[in-house]
């Protein structure tokens, strides 16, 4: 068992998560336009804000490997890595354990390199039902300390103990309570960041893992997040860093110590954003538990087990994602205006077009024919195709009165929303492949997947 | 070692569950005399996590784990 670590001038540990600010999908518009609103004055004073909040921010270590690893004791010593499968072309490292991580295996890397670092290398099939109940199951544990948690993916969540902590105790004590009561019962390990804003936070449980606890007050801040690298601040990838760097910014301090104009003037809003991040501005509230999520979009995507060569091809495989999608868009009761599809060939260059509907639609063969459409306008060919994605977004809920127009039939519309409805119905209660159009029958080895059942872990965002 | 065993339990009129006895998968079955601690704990021994019931057995105590509506037993 690990010592409570309550590091105030230990080494930063370099394998902290650098790439959160990748690939997250937008999700809280209030907290972004309040940042965005507040001017400079507004931030000072909110720095001095007497109404300290304590946000604890808890990240399970290695996620994945670490719940394969319990249920299988016997590799529990050995070098471990949850990987896609090789034969569907989704062989990438997914997460690895601590012993793997050694080897220097990195998550995001084809399966073949990181057994060219670590031959003995275990790799497994991911579970996400299981994950899935284990971040269940640390959400319910978390809820014995507060009302507010936030997820942020399956293994991170926000708690907000500024209330908790008149009968608990101090945020550090509950924090060491939570550490010590996820590895009895759960058995696997977190790290978990102790400080006064949520992205400070964030900051304490990437400064030290595994297993560990960082406490970030206003009187240590400076010294233990402003001498670290830019990169380690969220929202600072690697293009960001370039451009920081090019300007003479290398750690968090600088970018705090930057005038906020300059920020402004290369980074346009998110320089003020950026800024207040690297000053401890934010003042970001933890959604309260069951706080619904306002869904922006919803989308599928998919690497196909072989590369897309032709038209037919790719009509096959969109036809299973613009169903997915359509069915999704539909349980959630929205209608959607915008269409985006996104191609990514072989050499791995990706692009993405979109279009918009004249009046919000939910119909799978309207946006099907449109996605389709959409491609053969603007894809040229010049490679073979290796992934294809499509998402929907600027929604309607599908109840509103809409207007509807002379030039179109109206009355075919009604019969395929009916139409979709039956579908839809079919597939639920007899499964995804009872039911599916003939064009997909001519290759089963592009079309037999299920995007509708199969894990959907979607992305998230701070904002 | 995680070994899966039948159980035969009990649902209180609070909802609360309470296993009676365990059948060992040779048939044989063993009453549990006593429940003397109910809480969640991982088994790093077997393998698993879960509702943890420490039941005595005889002589022998015993951890019983629900885990996902499945029991396992330690196995020593």
């Amino acid at each position: 068992m690990k010592e409570y670590n309550k590091n105030t001038d230990e080494q930063l540990n370099k394998d902290t998560n650098k790439n959160i600010n990748h690939s997250k999908t937008s999700k809280k518009e209030n907290t972004q336009s309040s940042i965005f609103s507040l001017q400079k004055g507004v931030y000072e004073k909110i720095g001095n804000d007497k109404r300290r909040r304590v946000i604890l921010h808890s990240d399970c270590n290695c996620f994945y490997a670490s719940v394969e690893c319990l249920y299988n004791p016997d590799i529990r010593n050995k070098p471990v890595a949850v990987s896609g499968n090789p034969e569907n072309r989704h062989g990438i490292i997914l997460t690895k354990n601590e012993i793997a991580k050694k080897f220097g295996v990195k998550t995001g890397e084809p399966i073949w390199q990181a057994k060219n670092k670590c031959p003995e290398l275990i790799t497994i099939e991911p579970h996400f039902d299981l994950y899935r109940r284990f971040s269940n199951m640390t959400r319910k544990l978390y809820s014995e300390y507060s009302d507010r948690i936030e997820g942020f993916g399956l293994d991170e969540a926000w708690i907000d103990v500024t209330d908790s902590e008149r009968f608990i105790g101090k945020g550090e004590y509950i924090a060491k309570e939570i550490n010590q009561r996820i590895k009895k019962e759960l058995g696997i390990t977190v790290s978990i960041g102790v400080s006064f804003n949520k992205i400070f936070s964030k900051f304490g449980s990437d400064y030290k893992k595994p297993d560990a606890i960082t406490v970030i007050n206003k009187e240590n801040y400076k010294d233990i997040v402003w001498n670290s690298p830019a990169q380690d601040l969220l929202y600072v990838g690697k293009a960001t860093k370039k451009k920081m760097n090019s300007l003479g910014i290398y750690t968090i301090g600088e970018i705090a110590n930057t005038p906020i104009e300059t920020l402004r003037y290369s980074f346009g809003k998110w320089g003020d954003v950026l800024w207040a991040f690297a000053n401890g501005y934010d003042t970001s509230p933890v959604a309260k538990i069951n706080e619904q999520d306002t869904v922006k979009s919803i989308g599928n995507s998919t690497t196909t087990p072989r590369d897309l060569n032709n038209f037919e091809d790719v009509k096959s495989v969109m036809t299973v994602l613009c169903d997915c999608v359509c069915r999704r868009l539909r349980a959630n009761g929205f209608k959607a205006r915008t269409l985006q599809i996104t191609i990514r060939d072989k050499f791995l260059m990706s692009s993405n077009r979109q279009m918009t509907f004249d009046t919000p639609t939910n119909i799978t063969k309207q946006i099907t024919e449109s996605a389709l459409r959409l491609f053969y306008r603007s894809y040229s060919w010049s490679a073979p195709i290796r992934s294809l994605g499509i998402s929907l977004s600027d929604f309607s809920g599908d109840n509103m009165p809409y207007q509807i127009s002379f030039f179109n039939d109206e009355n075919k519309k009604h019969k395929l929303e009916a139409l979709d409805k039956t579908i839809d119905v079919l597939k639920r209660r007899f499964g995804n492949y009872s039911l599916m159009t003939a064009n997909l029958l001519k290759d089963p080895e592009l079309s037999h997947f299920n995007p509708y059942d199969d894990h959907t872990v979607h992305p998230v965002g701070f904002f | 070692m995680k070994q899966f065993v039948s159980v035969e339990a009990k649902f209180d009129t609070d909802g609360n569950l309470l296993p009676l006895s365990i059948i060992w998968d040779d048939g044989r079955k063993f009453e549990i005399d006593r429940v003397t601690d109910v809480r969640y704990s991982a088994s790093l021994k077997s393998g698993g996590t879960g509702l943890r019931y420490t039941c005595r057995i005889g002589n022998h105590l015993r951890y019983l784990y629900l885990d996902d509506n499945r029991w396992f037993i330690e196995k020593p």
